[in-house]
């Protein structure tokens, strides 16, 4: 077992330990964790089974079968990102709308129809 | 759509966002009062200083944001509110007095006599002594040209917040309104609702407390953000 094979194998695995621990005492919601889970199973699996990276990474085109793990931890990193913007852009909506409703509420409004947040910004 | 029925009085809602301003709220929610018989609505966008207090004092409705969400959220605060209570017009003007409040009239006919949706005072339009900035020219050159080409509306000040509209559209931007410099994006949600928008010559005059909310750093993401959403608004889907 090469050196790059041990260490990824190592890494990819505290990194599922450590997520999982962080759901476990609710530190973490699962909803997103599930991303960040996937990514630490595929890389695992691919480290753990070498001739399953070597044929993916030749289908790819790319020589040296570890840089198929690089690819797939940028790509699943990218996937999170996008992810938590999604949900920040969602989280924003939502303050705005409870921000509004509140101040519409100390003047003595009862509260609003329950309002849409997917279409609005 | 209809003109407003003729022996009620239609109700009529002027709305003022403001920001930290508290030393020029209160004169002008006072001659806006003295001057015409239509409830004031300041939207205090999180002031934290005595913005809420000097407006409630000078005789206008409240609403206290527990934040700043910036202006777009804060006026969209205004239209839910005139939305709860039915109101036929919304204007809304700057509340920093830039905006001449003898010119409320103006932007309101149109709409009361059911003759336009929207009625948006230009600073450009007639004889003007407002002077702008180069900066400023180039960004309202940029939006007069992207409004004009992309909608059928024949706009001259497509950055003005000095503006009335109708029912329909309070209804509307209740739902969907941009969350920060909202009134070039205003004019595509207009243009896809089919609504009749027109603009009115009307008075603007420099600032004379507190700080434009359009600072010379912000310039640049005001452009592209505000292009982005505009083309974004074209295609989106409205529910």
């Amino acid at each position: 077992m090469s050196r790059v094979t041990l260490f990824s194998i190592c890494a990819s695995a505290a990194l599922l330990l450590y997520i999982l621990e962080m759901v476990r005492r609710r530190k973490l919601r699962e909803e997103y964790s599930i991303l960040w889970l996937a990514g630490s199973v595929v890389i695992l699996v691919l480290s753990l089974k070498q001739d399953w990276l070597v044929g993916l990474a030749r289908a790819a085109g790319i020589a040296y079968p570890p840089s198929f793990l690089f690819l797939v931890g940028i790509l699943f990193i990218l996937l999170i990102l996008i992810h938590f913007s999604i949900a920040i852009s969602k989280l924003h909506q939502m303050n705005k709308k409870m921000a509004q409703e509140i101040a519409l509420m100390k003047t003595g409004l009862p509260p609003g129809e329950p309002s849409r947040v997917k279409d609005e910004r | 759509m209809k003109p407003v029925m003729e022996g009620t009085s239609p109700r009529i809602l002027v709305v003022l966002p403001a920001y930290q301003e508290e030393r020029s709220i209160g004169t002008l929610v006072r001659s806006l009062r003295a001057r015409f018989p239509h409830d004031v609505l300041v939207v205090n966008d999180g002031s934290t200083d005595g913005t809420s207090d000097a407006a409630r004092e000078a005789g206008a409705i409240v609403l206290d944001l527990p934040c700043n969400l910036g202006i777009g959220g804060a006026v969209q605060t205004a239209f839910l509110y005139a939305r709860h209570h039915g109101c036929d017009a919304v204007v809304r003007i700057d509340g920093d007095g830039q905006h001449e409040i003898e010119d409320i009239p103006k932007v309101l006919e149109p709409i009361l006599a059911g003759r336009a949706d929207a009625v948006i005072g230009s600073r450009f339009l007639g004889e003007t002594e407002y002077r702008v900035s180069i900066p400023r020219i180039f960004g309202i050159w940029f939006f007069r040209l992207l409004v004009n080409l992309t909608t059928g509306y024949r706009v001259t000040d497509p950055t003005s917040g000095f503006f009335a509209i109708n029912q329909r559209l309070i209804g509307f931007y209740s739902d969907h309104y941009p969350s920060d410099y909202p009134e070039v994006d205003a004019y595509i949600l207009m243009h896809r609702l089919k609504s009749r928008a027109i603009e009115v010559p009307v008075r603007m005059y420099e600032r004379a407390e507190g700080k434009s909310s359009i600072t010379t750093y912000r310039a640049v993401y005001y452009m592209v953000k505000v292009t982005l959403s505009y083309i974004i608004n074209r295609i989106r889907r409205f529910g």
